[in-house]
């Protein structure tokens, strides 16, 4: 696993000299290019500042207030339907308007009951699985200009709902997995003492 | 959708937050939410422009089309209507491309510009084209293979073996994604439907109109 967080710190720098040594074998003039197209980013961000600024007022008011814990506790009965610990709900729902919030959330579960645990095995894979609703719609909607969104965040909603669905059955099998395998090992060792 | 929601958000904050009296912390936290928000922007200022950079010279050196070539069957069947050869297009398929192999940062300006050029192309109405809800609902629902910074947060809070959540992780999101495929199906559909009917609608204008001419 450390040769994966390795090898993934190598993806950046990789790809970045393909694309410049691709460009400069094309005769191009990668920097003037470069330049060029940084120059479009920096529209790209100049345009979105406003978005941003909303979406983070907005999240954090609904934060701060405890309004969105007060949610959570309100949905908490559900974990019981779909069959998963309480403490992953909050998770679920601060994910459709906050990846970093929900990080930390995910790190608390980690902090308190461990990553191997069914609670933080469950957050990291819903974590894994999608993305943030409120984020992705509105700074990409608003690039486009567009108003009306239709069936848009319905349908994301759906999907994602989807999403967690399936990491909570997954979640559930590989924990029993290896609750499975520490049952074997211990009886193993009471079976050769 | 999105006004009200926002609306709903900052409004049932400041209510609930008044109503349960802490409303100072969240005097404090509005200030810190824009200073943040303009530290995100300062941040993505220098990280959007590096990869719209690297993007315009893996564009104009042909790169580019070779990943729109390599991404074209799985295009035809989400995109049908999207000509291959628009910009949009190639937008869309770097941006899958940087979302699978966890780019996330690199993924964010091509979304935008696709988004961009497909506003262009849909006219700038106000209305989200299909194949603007196709896209996007892709990529609310994760497109990515590797969670590594999932892993490294494993890895440091001293997970047995960090890595096994890959695949349990990708199985959970190809489940999100192939019900996003699925209504993004639905979606292709009911808009040729719609867009037959409006068709049929326009001919049969058209006949009555070349009707009411030849009785003038």
């Amino acid at each position: 696993m450390t040769a994966i967080a390795h090898a993934s710190s190598y993806i950046i720098p990789l790809i970045i000299l393909f694309i410049v040594i691709y460009g400069a074998v094309k005769k191009l003039d990668v920097y003037e290019v470069f330049i060029e197209g940084a120059f479009e980013g920096l529209e790209i961000v100049y345009k979105i500042v406003p978005t941003l600024v909303g979406l983070f007022l907005a999240v954090q008011i609904l934060n701060d207030s405890g309004a969105l814990d007060k949610a959570t506790q309100l949905f908490s009965p559900l974990s019981s339907l779909i069959n998963t610990p309480g403490c992953v709900i909050p998770v679920i729902i601060t994910k459709l308007f906050s990846s970093g919030s929900a990080t930390s959330l995910m790190l608390n579960i980690f902090s308190k009951y461990g990553p191997d645990s069914l609670e933080g095995l469950t957050s990291a894979i819903i974590l894994s699985s999608t993305e943030s609703l409120f984020y992705t719609v509105s700074v990409f909607l608003m690039a486009a200009k567009v108003k009306k969104s239709g069936c848009i965040i319905p349908f994301a909603l759906i999907s994602i709902f989807a999403g967690v669905i399936a990491s909570i059955i997954i979640a559930g099998y590989i924990f029993a997995g290896y609750y499975f395998i520490n049952i074997s090992i211990a009886s193993l060792n009471t079976f050769i003492s | 959708m999105i006004n009200l929601i926002w609306a709903a958000m900052i409004i049932i904050g400041i209510v609930y937050s008044i109503a349960s009296g802490n409303i100072e912390s969240l005097n404090t936290g509005i200030l810190d939410s824009t200073k943040e928000a303009i530290s995100l922007c300062i941040t993505m200022l220098g990280i959007v422009s590096l990869w719209c950079g690297i993007m315009k010279i893996a564009d104009k050196s042909g790169l580019m089309n070779k990943w729109t070539k390599l991404l074209s069957p799985v295009m035809k069947v989400l995109f049908p209507k999207l000509p291959a050869d628009s910009k949009a297009y190639k937008y869309i398929c770097t941006n899958i491309v940087a979302n699978m192999i966890g780019l996330g940062w690199a993924s964010t300006p091509p979304a935008l510009k696709a988004m961009e050029e497909l506003a262009k192309m849909n006219n700038n109405n106000i209305k989200a084209s299909r194949e603007m809800s196709i896209f996007l609902i892709l990529n609310v629902s994760s497109l990515q293979l590797i969670p590594v910074s999932i892993i490294a947060y494993r890895a440091e809070y001293g997970a047995t073996n960090p890595a096994s959540i890959i695949i349990p992780g990708l199985i959970a999101t190809s489940c999100s994604t192939l019900m996003a495929v699925l209504l993004c199906f639905l979606i292709n559909k009911y808009s040729n439907k719609r867009t037959k009917r409006a068709a049929k609608n326009n001919d049969n204008n058209n006949d009555t109109n070349s009707m009411l001419k030849k009785n003038i």
